[in-house]
């Protein structure tokens, strides 16, 4: 299953299986880096990660470290970590400000915000050499592609491809659903970001995304043990268990109700579950966070907004975003058997607080250091990492269901939540992206 | 018992309170005695160290002034102290097959403020954790500070800061527990 030029993806990927390699296989690991994550877009970030000038955040898209940094003409710019004199990473930080350009820790070459370069000391030395300022090679890198969509800021490495917008398609809607939920059409940045390390391959951790199965079965011992503090704390203190309470709890809902659940597949892998939780009760903060969207948007608009039913949206292959809870977990490919999620929530700008404090309470639960949900979800990744090693068996099964999703336009929607439709969904757009090697 | 409690904001001072010798002895035992509990995964006797207002707090970030309304690593209250015990308790949290395990060491106790009315107390020190869990050691290592009040019963929490160094993370694993 060798891949470079014996790389056959028919060989490993049918409708409704998957060889192993896939997840396990070095050489397809960096071909995916160089297909899907070198030529896709990819989230950066927020914008409202760097809101003034000099402002500026780093991360990487598959292999490249990347910066994103705010210009004085409030431009937004997306550059490659590094100093085109000897190579030296200009931004060593996860976050900070450059001030007014940046300045190279080594021979204090200097750029400007957009990367162009502004000074380089002992200029006179490239009197007669080879070395041009009009020559690219003076200046920083700015990636091949960016667009900001309602301040999400994406990038491609390809010079080549579908815009931003035609790219996410209807997936589009996901994003809508978040900033929409803003009474003022916005939402910003919380500047908390938890890291997660995962010993398993990026894949599993996007499958797991839309997976309405593993919930009453991982997350079984969360669940109960919650459901059991609730009616405890009920006939302590006789006052109804917060919300939060219910953020875990559902996890342990019978397995009927998720098969009820819809599923969405989108052209280019992206993928939608439907909501369960039910984030629309008429406790009196929903009710004034729902007459202040009223002022904003009318009545019907309202309505309109928040009928959406959103649980996860998945931006293939490099976002998991929660749109009705303002939160988001980037995928960062390490290796084959290693992944980072940068996790991040926001605060719907003009909501009142305790909306935001809801939301805050299911970040603490679900997606920080100390969570009780994902402690589980990792311990089966890894397992599935490890299994997968194995020579016990050469596919990965995505059968359930298989052959009875509804395909119109592109778009593949389901009303079994079981359905194993979404990882078929994306494993389709990973044969695009895998098949052919442009250039090889 | 309903007490305010103190906010364990950070400061750039490092005060010192003059205590007996017995109130130093005393709070060193207690500290010792809740590391002993978390190695020895003491459930009962760990809800037993809080009030019944006390918080467990973890700030995601060492300026970090107060734990309601922010994000944080940990900042639990006695119920969803009780969550998480029952979810390690249970058969099927899968991640504890293998458990993980813990040696705490805790040291340069430093006792802040003392109040000479009810004897409660504000003290800081330091802790070094080892984790084992399915092959993997992890080290944590931080400072903790305590706001205790002085029951009959010995002290009891009504908060603990913990401040760990490798507090950006990244996180390799979560954190099951508290440290």
């Amino acid at each position: 299953m060798a891949a470079g030029n014996g790389f056959n993806v028919d060989a490993l990927v049918e409708p409704d299986r998957v060889h192993r390699t896939c997840y396990t296989d070095g050489e397809i690991f960096e071909r995916e880096i160089r297909q899907i994550f070198h030529k896709a877009w990819i989230y950066v970030g927020h914008e409202s990660q760097v809101p003034k000038a000099g402002d500026y955040a780093t991360t990487v898209i598959g292999r490249q470290p990347v910066i994103m940094v705010r210009h004085s003409d409030r431009s937004i710019h997306v550059l490659y970590n590094r100093c085109p004199h000897r190579g030296t990473m200009l931004c060593s930080q996860r976050a900070g400000n450059v001030g007014a350009a940046f300045t190279c820790s080594y021979h204090s070459w200097q750029f400007n915000l957009d990367g162009r370069v502004r000074h380089i000391p002992i200029q006179s030395g490239y009197d007669n050499t080879r070395f041009s300022l009009d020559s690219p090679d003076a200046h920083m890198k700015p990636v091949a592609r960016l667009e900001v969509y309602r301040g999400f800021v994406f990038a491609s490495l390809s010079p080549t491809g579908p815009g931003l917008k035609d790219w996410l398609g209807t997936a589009i809607d996901g994003i809508d659903d978040m900033c929409n939920r803003a009474p003022e059409g916005e939402v910003e940045v919380v500047p908390t970001c938890f890291r997660m390390l995962q010993k398993s391959n990026w894949k599993i951790f996007l499958e797991n995304q839309l997976d309405a199965v593993h919930p009453s079965i991982t997350h079984t011992s969360t669940g109960l043990a919650a459901q059991k503090v609730e009616k405890e704390m009920e006939a302590e203190t006789g006052q109804p268990p917060p919300l939060s309470y219910h953020y875990i709890s559902a996890f342990a809902m019978e397995l009927d109700k998720w098969g009820a659940l819809d599923v969405v597949g989108h052209p280019n892998g992206h993928c939608v579950l439907q909501g369960y939780m039910g984030l629309r009760p008429t406790d009196p903060d929903t009710l004034e966070y729902e007459e202040v969207m009223r002022k904003h948007y009318g009545a019907e608009r309202t309505e309109d907004i928040l009928d959406v039913n959103i649980h996860h949206l998945l931006v293939y292959p490099c976002l998991s975003i929660q749109s009705p809870l303002q939160q988001l977990r980037a995928v960062r490919p390490i290796a084959a058997d290693r992944t980072l999620t940068e996790i991040w929530h926001f605060r719907l700008k003009g909501a009142p607080e305790p909306i935001y404090r809801r939301a805050l309470d299911y970040f603490y639960l679900v997606n920080s250091p100390s969570t009780m949900i994902n402690a589980d979800d990792l311990h089966n990744f890894r397992k599935c990492q490890e299994g997968l090693q194995s020579e016990g068996g050469d596919w990965v099964s995505f059968h359930r269901n298989a052959g009875q999703d509804r395909v119109e336009g592109g778009i593949t929607t389901t009303n079994i939540g079981f359905s194993e439709a979404p990882m078929r969904n994306q494993f389709v757009a990973w044969r695009g992206y895998m098949a052919v090697e442009e250039g090889a | 018992m309903s007490k305010a409690r103190k906010s364990l904001e950070p400061t750039d001072a490092l005060p010192v309170a003059e205590v007996s010798l017995e109130t130093q002895h005393h709070v060193e035992q207690f500290l010792y005695r809740q590391a002993e509990i978390l190695d020895d995964r003491l459930w009962d006797d760990w809800l037993a160290l809080f009030t019944l207002e006390g918080h467990y707090w973890m700030p995601a970030a060492p300026e970090q002034m107060v734990g309601e309304g922010q994000p944080n690593i940990f900042y639990e209250d006695h119920y969803l102290m009780r969550v998480r015990i029952g979810r390690i308790n249970h058969p099927n949290a899968w991640s504890q097959y293998p458990p993980n395990r813990t040696g705490h060491v805790v040291s340069n106790v430093v006792v802040e403020a003392e109040d000479p009315s009810s004897g409660d107390l504000v003290v800081r020190s330091k802790f070094l954790v080892a984790e084992y869990r399915n092959d993997d050691q992890r080290f944590f290592a931080g400072k903790y500070r305590h706001h205790l009040t002085n029951s009959p019963d010995g002290y009891r929490i009504l908060l603990q800061r913990v401040d760990i160094v490798n507090v950006e993370g990244p996180f390799d694993y979560v954190l099951q527990y508290w440290i």
